[in-house]
C-alpha cells in the first residue's frame, strides 16, 4: 500500500499552493504598491482602452468582478486567486502576463499580501470611465452607403452603372478596356455562370443568328427563368451550408432523408425567393410564427452540421462542436467575419470578444435535433391510403418474434442503467448506443418517454433501434436466437413495399432552455461568466432582451446592418469575375483585403439591400460591359494589374468539379435533366468506400439507368469517402462552411478526365453522335463534335492538328485485335467500321480533355 | 502581324523544338522565361525548408485503432499485483475514458518483457523483429493526446486539431517542401488492414489546393485511380491523344495568353510519366528474394502490410516526399490476447525489414520513420461479454501512450519520458502531439510556428498554436 500512496502523493504535487511564491510580510499599500505593477504590466490589456477577456484591472469594482472566467481576486485568500496563480505561472494555467518578464517573486508577494490583507481598493484611484460600446472606423462596419455613380469619358462603352465605377477607376490609370467576347464565348460564360451548363449548338445557332438588338439581353433572360438556374445557385449555397450526405465521424452514417434540404434551396432559389426571407427561414424557419413544413425544412440549414456517434465519446463535447459551427457558420456566410477565432481568446484582429462570440453562440445553444415528416408534393395520398394496411401487417409481425415483450423488458433495464452506470459493462454500453444509434430520431430522448406519449413516428424508431442494437445488451448469441435480425430484414422490406413519407433535418428550440455562458479558454467545459443571445457589441445593437434565431435573422438583413449585402453581393461577383471586389470573400475583418471598388461595393449593396433578389442583382452584373469583356490576357496589363483587380478584362475559370461532369454529359447527349429528389450514386471505382470506417460494402447501391447521367450536384456526398471526381477538382469537402472554390490544376484531374470511365463513356456516346447524326466528311464530322463540346468550329490549324492524328490513331488502332477496337466503341452504327468508331472515340475523348473543355472564358 | 502574334509563333516554335526530343518532359519554365512572362510556379517544385534539413522525406506507419502500450512497449509489471481488482478512486478520478468506468479492475499484461540491443530498451516479446532494431529506435514512452476517441485523435494527430477541414500532415509537408519526384506524387498513401475511422481525413489537403492531397495507391483495380488506359486503349493510342491534347491545348495557349493553359499542359505531362513509371514502381522481379522474404511477403499474415512497406520503400527512393501507411485496427476493446498477436504478427517483421532495408541502403540518414498509433489503452480492462473467456481488452487512453521514431536526425537506441507504474498518467518529458508534429517539421527543415497557410482570414498552422520542439530526440 505504501506504494500507492507514495503515487497518490504524486499525481497531487505540481499544483499545491506551496509552490507560489511567499506573501509580503509587512503590510502594503495599494497606491505605491500594487497600482504600480497592475498599471505597467496589467492594464496595456486589462484597462480603460481594452478588456481583454472582459477583465478591467484600472477600477476595483470591475476588477473584483472579473472578466469571462469570474472573479481573479479572492479576498484574503490569495492561493486561491486566478490572479495569483496566473502571475505566479502554477502549472496547469496560462501564465501572465504573455509578454515581457515575469513578475518577479517580490512582486508576487505583493500581490498576495495586498490580497491576503483583504485586497483593499482605495476609492478614485482611477476614474471611473462608463463602459461603452466599443467602435471601429474599419470600413467594412460603417454604414452601406448608395453612392454618386462617378462620371466617365468613355460613355460609348457603358453599359449600365456598373460599367461607370469600373470605368472611372480604368481612365483614372488611362487603362483601356477590353473588347466585347465573341458571341459564342460570351454565351458559354453566361450558360455557365447562370445555369452551370453549357449551351446547346441549337441555342448557340439562336444568339448568332439574333441580330436584333438586345439579343444577348434574351439569353440573360432565357438563362435567368430556366430551371436550372436553381440548381447552379444551390451549388453555390450548398458550399456555404457544409451540405453533405452524411454525419461525417468514424462510421459516417449516411443521411437518407439530407437531399431535402438541397431541395428546399432549389425551389427557394428557383421562386428567388428574397435573400431576407431566405436567411429566416434557414437560421428559423421552426421559430416562425405558425412555421410551415417547408419553412421547417429549411432550419436543415442548422442540421447540416457533423455528427458524432462514436462509443463512448462525450455528447456534450460534440454538441458544444455542432453550436460553435452554427456560429461560426453564420459568422462567416453572413457576416464575412472569422468569429470562432474568438472561441477561445478575443480576436486577435477584429473588434469581435470572446463574449461576443459566446453571445452569437447563445442563439444556437438551445437547438434540440428532430427529424420531421416533409413529404413531397404527391406523397401523401398514397402513404395515408395504404398506412393502415402497413401498420397491421407490421404489427403482426412484431407480435410473432414476440417484441412486445422482449423490448418492454429492454427498455426497464435500459432505464435502470441510466440510473445505475458503471454497475454492468454491457448495459452501459446498450445505453450508449441508444445514444448514439438511433436512425433517424433520438433514442436517449424517446426511450424515457411513456410508450403512450410517444408518437408512432417515434415508436416505431425506437423498435427499430431496439431489434438492430439489442445485441448489445444481451450478446449476438441470444439475438440471433431470438431470430431479430431476420425481423429486422422483413420488416425492411415491408418498408420498402409501402410508400413512405419523405423526411426532413430540422430543429426545434429545447423545452428546458440553457444558460448561455463565456465557455473559459474554448474549453466545453470551463464555464465562464454568464451571457445572452445577442449580437457582436460592435455592430449596430440589436435592441431585445430576449433574442431569437428570428430576431438574429432579421438583424443580418436589416437595412442598417453593413455586412450581409456586401458579404453576398461579393460573392456573387467572385462567383462571375473569379475573384471579389473584396479578395478575401470570406474576411470583412481587419486583416481582410479592402475591396478594389469600395464604392462598386456599396451601390451593388444598396441595390441588393432594395428587394433582395439574386436574379435581378445577377441580371444587373451580368448585362454590365464588365462582365461581357473578353478575358484574354494583354500584354499591357501584366505589369499594371497583374491579378486583373482592375477589371480591364475578364477572367478564364476552370469550371467547379460539377460542372466538369455535366460539361462532359451535356457534350455527349446523356445527361438526365431531371431537377430534384434524392442523391445519386453514379459509377465509382471499386476500393474507394473501403477507406473509411467500417462496413461500407453497401454504402454505394450504384444507381444505374437514368440517375447514372444525373448533375454532378445529385452524387451522394459522404464526406470521410467523398466521390473521387469532385475532390480532384476541388469541390468542398462539407465540413465547413466554404466561401469560395480552390482552382487548382493536377495531374489527378488529367488522370480523371483521361481514364475514368465515366468521362470515356461520355466520349464514346460523343463519337456515337458524331458519326450517326453528323455529316459524312472528316471536317464535318470533327465540326459537329467540336460544336457539341465546345460551341464553335475548329480552326483551320485545328482541323489540320485533328486530321494528322486521325491518320496516326487509325494506324495504330488497325494493328489493335478487333476485341480492342470493340472496348474502345463497344456500340455500333451500321455506316461506320469498327476501326472508324474506335478512333472517333479517342477523337472524342481528346475534345473532352482540352483546357477549353473545362475553363469558361 | 502584332507583337503578340510573333511572340506567339515563336513560342509555339520554341516549345516544339524542346518536346521534338523527347514526349517526356517539357521545360516549361524554360519556355515561358524565355518568352518573357513570369512562369506560373509548379506548386509541388522542390523548395527550400527554412533551415538545413536533417529529413528529406518521411514514411508514417500509422498503426489505426491505438495499439496498447503496456503490452507493446512500456512494461508495468506493477499491473499483475492489481490485477483483476479496481484501483482506489483516489487515483482514477480524473480519468476521462470512452466505454469503461474508472472502476473497472486492471489487466496485467500477459506478454513478456526484455531488454534489446546494446541500449537494452524493454520490448515485449511481441515484437522480436522491432527489438532487433532497438539501437536505433527513438522510444517515446510519454505521448499525449487532447482526444480519446478515434476520428477526433486522427484528426488531431494528422491535422492538429480535432475537428476536421484543416489540411493533413503530408499536405503540409508537401506544401513547405514540394516534391522531388517527377513522376510520382509527392504525398502517397497506401492502406492496409480495415478502413480508418478518418478516413481521408487522414491525407486531406484541407483548405490546400488539391495538389497537396495523398494520393491513394490502392491495393486491387489501379494503384492510382484512373492510372490505367480506358479498356482496350494502348500505350502509344494514349500518346498519341496526349500529344494532341498538347497541340490544340497550346494553340490556345498561343491565343488567350493564360498560363493555366501551359500549367495544364504540364499537369498531363505529369499525369502519362504517372502512368508510364506506375508499372515498374509496383514491380517487385528485381527484388531479391531475400528482401521479399526480409518483408513478411511470403507470409499470409504480413503479405498486405508487408508488401506495402517494401513499396514504401521504393517510392521513397523515387523520391516521394511523405509515405503514409495506414495499417488497421489496433482497436482492441475485447478479447485484446488474441488480437494483439495478430496486429503484432502482421505488422512486426515488415517494419523491422523496412528500417533495416532503409539503414543498408544509407536511406535512413535522410528518411524520417515514424510508428505509433492516435493514442493508447488502459491499464484497466473492459469487458463487454462477461460470460465468455478471455474476453478482456482495454479502452482508450490518451495519456502516457506510446510512438516511436527512427532515422534522419533522430538519436536511437534511447527511451523518452516515462509513466507511472500503472501507466495511467505520465511521470517525465510529456510529448504532445502537437510537440510530436514540431519535431517532425524541425527535422524536415521547417519551423513550425513560420509554416502557414492563410485561410478564412487566418493564418492556420500544423500545431495551430502550440507545439514546442523535443529536443532529447534530436541526433
Amino acid at each position: 500500500m505504501r506504494f500507492v500512496f507514495a503515487f497518490v502523493a504524486f499525481l497531487a504535487c505540481g499544483l499545491a499552493a506551496q509552490d507560489l511564491p511567499p506573501a509580503t510580510q509587512h503590510p502594503v499599500d495599494f497606491k505605491s504598491d500594487v497600482e504600480p505593477i497592475f498599471k505597467t504590466r496589467c492594464q496595456p490589456c486589462h484597462g480603460a482602452k481594452l478588456q481583454s477577456s472582459g477583465l478591467r484591472l484600472d477600477v476595483g469594482e470591475f476588477a473584483l468582478k472579473g472578466g469571462y472566467g469570474g472573479a481573479p481576486i479572492k479576498p484574503g485568500d490569495s492561493a486561491a486567486s486566478a490572479l495569483i496563480q496566473r502571475v505566479a505561472g502554477m502549472k496547469g494555467v496560462p501564465p501572465m502576463p504573455p509578454a515581457g518578464p515575469r513578475l518577479s517573486l517580490d512582486q508576487v508577494g505583493v500581490l498576495r499580501a495586498w490580497i491576503d490583507q483583504g485586497a483593499k481598493w482605495p476609492a478614485g484611484s482611477a476614474p471611473v470611465a462608463a463602459a461603452e460600446r466599443p467602435k471601429s472606423n474599419h470600413w467594412a462596419f460603417q454604414p452601406i452607403r448608395n453612392p454618386t455613380v462617378p462620371t466617365v469619358t468613355n460613355t460609348a462603352w457603358v453599359k449600365n452603372d456598373i460599367d461607370r465605377f469600373v470605368l472611372a477607376r480604368l481612365e483614372k490609370d488611362s487603362i483601356a478596356v477590353s473588347p466585347e467576347a465573341d458571341r459564342i464565348t460570351l454565351l458559354r460564360r453566361l450558360s455557365f455562370d447562370l445555369i452551370g451548363l453549357p449551351p446547346t449548338p441549337a441555342e448557340t445557332d439562336k444568339f448568332l443568328n439574333d441580330k436584333q438588338s438586345g439579343a444577348y439581353e434574351r439569353q440573360v433572360e432565357r438563362l435567368l427563368s430556366s430551371k436550372h438556374f436553381a440548381e447552379r445557385w444551390a451549388r453555390h449555397w450548398l458550399d456555404l451550408a457544409r451540405y453533405a450526405d452524411s454525419d461525417g465521424y468514424e462510421k459516417d452514417w449516411f443521411r437518407p432523408y439530407a437531399w431535402r434540404f438541397r431541395q428546399w434551396v432549389i425551389n427557394a432559389l428557383d421562386a428567388d425567393m428574397p435573400f431576407d426571407q431566405f436567411t429566416r427561414e434557414q437560421l428559423a424557419g421552426d421559430q416562425l410564427p405558425g412555421a410551415t413544413m417547408e419553412q421547417r425544412t429549411a432550419a436543415g440549414f442548422l442540421r447540416m452540421t457533423l455528427f458524432n456517434r462514436e462509443g463512448g465519446i462525450d455528447n456534450e463535447q460534440f454538441r458544444f462542436e455542432s453550436t460553435l459551427d452554427r456560429a461560426a457558420t453564420v459568422g462567416s456566410v453572413w457576416m464575412g467575419l472569422t468569429v470562432a477565432c474568438a472561441q477561445c481568446h478575443d480576436h486577435k484582429f477584429d473588434p469581435t470578444s470572446q463574449k461576443d462570440f459566446y453571445a452569437m453562440y447563445g442563439f444556437f445553444d438551445n437547438i434540440e435535433e428532430i427529424t420531421i415528416p416533409s413529404p413531397m408534393p404527391g406523397e401523401l395520398g398514397p402513404y395515408l391510403a395504404k398506412r393502415t394496411e402497413y401498420q397491421s401487417k407490421r404489427e403482426l409481425l412484431l407480435k410473432e418474434y414476440n417484441v412486445a415483450e422482449l423490448q418492454a423488458d429492454w427498455e426497464k433495464n435500459i432505464l435502470y442503467t441510466i440510473k445505475h452506470l458503471g454497475e454492468r459493462t454491457d448495459w452501459d454500453l446498450a445505453w450508449d448506443c441508444v445514444l448514439k444509434l438511433t436512425e433517424d430520431g433520438d433514442g436517449g430522448k424517446i426511450v424515457q418517454l411513456p410508450p403512450a406519449q410517444r408518437t408512432p413516428w417515434e415508436s416505431e424508431v425506437l423498435t427499430t433501434h431496439f431489434l438492430r442494437n439489442y445485441h448489445f445488451a444481451v450478446g449476438s448469441k441470444k439475438w440471433k436466437e431470438l431470430k431479430l435480425d431476420q425481423l429486422d430484414t422483413k420488416l425492411k422490406k415491408l418498408k420498402g413495399d409501402y410508400p413512405q413519407l419523405t423526411q426532413a433535418l430540422s430543429t426545434e428550440e429545447s423545452r428546458q432552455p440553457r444558460q448561455g455562458h463565456v465557455r473559459v479558454r474554448g474549453n466545453y467545459k470551463d464555464f465562464g461568466i454568464e451571457v445572452n443571445p445577442d449580437v457582436p457589441a460592435f455592430l449596430p445593437a440589436l435592441g431585445k432582451q430576449k433574442a431569437t434565431r428570428a430576431d438574429l435573422a432579421n438583424w443580418l438583413t436589416s437595412k442598417e446592418n453593413p455586412l450581409t449585402a456586401r458579404v453576398v453581393v461579393n460573392r456573387y461577383w467572385a462567383e462571375l469575375f473569379g475573384t471579389g471586389l473584396v479578395k478575401t470573400v470570406d474576411d470583412f475583418g481587419l486583416r481582410g483585403d479592402a475591396p478594389s471598388h469600395p464604392e462598386l461595393l456599396d451601390y451593388l449593396a444598396s441595390r441588393y439591400q432594395s428587394d433582395w433578389s439574386l436574379k435581378n442583382i445577377l441580371r444587373e452584373i451580368v448585362l454590365s460591359a464588365t462582365y461581357r469583356q473578353s478575358s484574354k490576357t494583354r500584354t499591357d496589363l501584366e505589369s499594371v494589374d497583374p491579378q486583373n483587380r482592375l477589371l480591364a478584362r475578364q477572367s478564364r475559370l476552370r469550371l467547379p468539379a460539377e460542372a466538369v461532369r455535366d460539361a462532359a454529359l451535356t457534350a455527349s447527349g446523356l445527361l438526365n435533366p431531371t431537377i430534384g429528389g434524392p442523391s445519386v450514386r453514379p459509377l465509382m471505382p471499386n476500393g474507394v468506400l473501403e477507406l473509411g470506417y467500417g462496413d461500407r460494402k453497401n454504402a454505394w447501391p450504384l444507381s444505374d439507368g437514368p440517375d447514372r447521367y444525373r448533375r454532378g450536384l445529385y452524387i451522394t456526398f459522404l464526406r470521410t469517402t467523398p466521390y473521387p471526381q469532385l475532390m480532384n477538382f476541388d469541390a468542398p469537402k462539407g465540413v465547413s462552411s466554404a466561401c469560395s472554390r480552390e482552382r487548382s490544376n493536377t495531374s489527378l484531374q488529367a488522370l480523371n478526365l483521361l481514364n475514368d470511365p465515366v468521362f470515356f463513356e461520355a466520349a464514346q456516346a460523343l463519337a456515337f453522335r458524331t458519326l450517326s447524326e453528323g455529316p459524312a466528311d472528316f471536317p464535318g464530322k470533327l465540326g459537329y463534335a467540336f460544336r457539341q463540346a465546345l460551341n464553335r468550329l475548329p480552326s483551320d490549324s485545328e482541323t489540320q492538328l485533328f486530321a494528322n492524328y486521325f491518320a496516326k490513331q487509325k494506324a495504330l488502332l488497325d494493328k489493335e485485335p478487333t476485341a480492342s477496337l470493340k472496348k474502345i466503341a463497344p456500340w455500333e452504327v451500321p455506316s461506320a467500321e469498327p476501326l472508324d468508331r474506335a478512333t472517333w472515340t479517342l477523337i472524342a475523348s481528346a475534345i473532352l480533355n482540352l483546357d477549353e473543355f473545362i475553363t469558361r472564358e | 502581324m502584332t507583337f503578340q502574334q510573333f511572340q506567339a509563333i515563336q513560342t509555339r516554335r520554341r516549345f516544339f523544338q524542346s518536346t521534338a526530343a523527347g514526349l517526356g518532359t517539357i521545360a516549361l519554365a524554360n519556355l515561358l522565361e524565355a518568352e518573357g512572362r513570369t512562369p506560373i510556379a509548379n506548386p509541388l517544385a522542390p523548395k527550400k525548408p527554412h533551415f538545413p534539413a536533417k529529413a528529406k522525406r518521411v514514411v508514417f506507419l500509422f498503426m489505426e485503432g491505438a495499439p496498447s502500450q503496456m503490452d507493446l512497449f512500456d512494461p508495468k509489471p506493477e499491473l499483475q499485483k492489481w490485477h483483476g481488482k479496481p484501483l482506489p478512486p483516489s487515483m482514477t478520478k480524473d480519468l476521462k475514458l470512452a466505454f469503461i468506468k474508472p472502476t473497472a479492475s486492471v489487466l496485467g499484461s500477459p506478454f513478456q518483457f526484455s531488454p534489446q540491443g546494446k541500449c537494452g530498451m524493454e520490448l515485449s516479446e511481441l515484437l522480436p523483429h522491432i527489438g532487433s532494431t532497438a539501437d536505433d529506435l527513438c522510444l517515446i514512452r510519454s505521448m499525449h493526446s487532447e482526444a480519446f476517441n478515434h476520428h477526433p485523435g486522427q484528426l488531431f494527430l494528422f491535422s492538429g486539431h480535432m475537428i476536421g477541414g484543416r489540411p493533413s500532415m503530408g499536405a503540409w509537408v508537401n506544401y513547405g517542401l514540394g516534391s522531388e519526384s517527377q513522376n510520382l506524387p509527392g504525398f502517397v498513401v497506401l492502406a492496409s488492414g480495415a478502413g480508418t475511422s478518418a478516413g481521408s481525413d487522414n491525407y486531406t489537403n484541407g483548405f490546400l489546393p488539391s495538389t497537396y492531397a495523398g494520393t491513394v495507391f490502392r491495393n486491387s483495380g489501379d494503384p492510382i485511380l484512373y492510372l490505367s488506359n480506358p479498356d482496350g486503349v494502348s500505350n502509344d493510342s494514349q500518346r498519341a491523344r496526349l500529344d494532341l491534347i498538347r497541340d490544340v491545348n497550346q494553340e490556345r495557349y498561343v491565343s488567350t495568353g493564360d498560363q493555366e493553359i501551359a500549367s495544364r499542359m504540364h499537369s498531363y505531362e505529369l499525369a502519362y510519366r504517372m502512368q508510364m513509371n506506375a508499372p515498374e514502381l509496383l514491380d517487385f522481379s528485381k527484388e531479391k528474394p531475400e528482401t521479399i522474404e526480409s518483408y513478411g511477403i511470403n507470409r499470409k499474415e504480413s503479405k498486405q502490410f508487408g508488401t506495402n512497406c517494401l513499396l514504401a520503400r521504393r517510392l521513397l527512393e523515387r523520391g516521394v516526399r511523405f509515405v503514409l501507411l495506414t495499417q488497421g485496427s489496433w482497436d482492441h476493446h475485447s478479447a485484446i490476447n488474441k488480437g494483439i498477436r495478430t496486429a503484432t504478427s502482421i505488422c512486426d517483421q515488415p517494419t523491422a525489414a523496412l528500417i533495416k532495408d532503409l539503414k543498408q541502403r544509407g536511406m535512413l540518414e535522410d528518411t524520417l520513420l515514424v510508428w505509433g498509433g492516435e493514442f493508447g489503452r488502459t491499464p484497466m480492462s473492459e469487458i463487454r461479454r462477461p460470460e465468455e473467456a478471455d474476453n478482456a481488452g482495454r479502452d482508450h487512453h490518451p495519456d502516457g501512450y506510446s510512438i516511436f521514431m527512427t532515422g534522419a536526425g533522430v538519436k536511437g537506441g534511447q527511451v523518452i519520458g516515462k509513466t507511472d507504474p500503472l501507466g495511467l498518467s505520465i511521470l517525465e518529458d510529456k510529448v504532445s502531439v502537437y510537440d510530436l508534429q514540431a519535431t517532425m517539421l524541425h527535422l524536415l527543415g521547417m519551423d513550425h510556428t513560420r509554416l502557414t497557410y492563410r485561410h478564412m482570414g487566418r493564418d492556420f498552422r500544423l500545431t495551430d498554436v502550440h507545439g514546442e520542439l523535443v529536443k532529447k530526440i534530436l541526433s
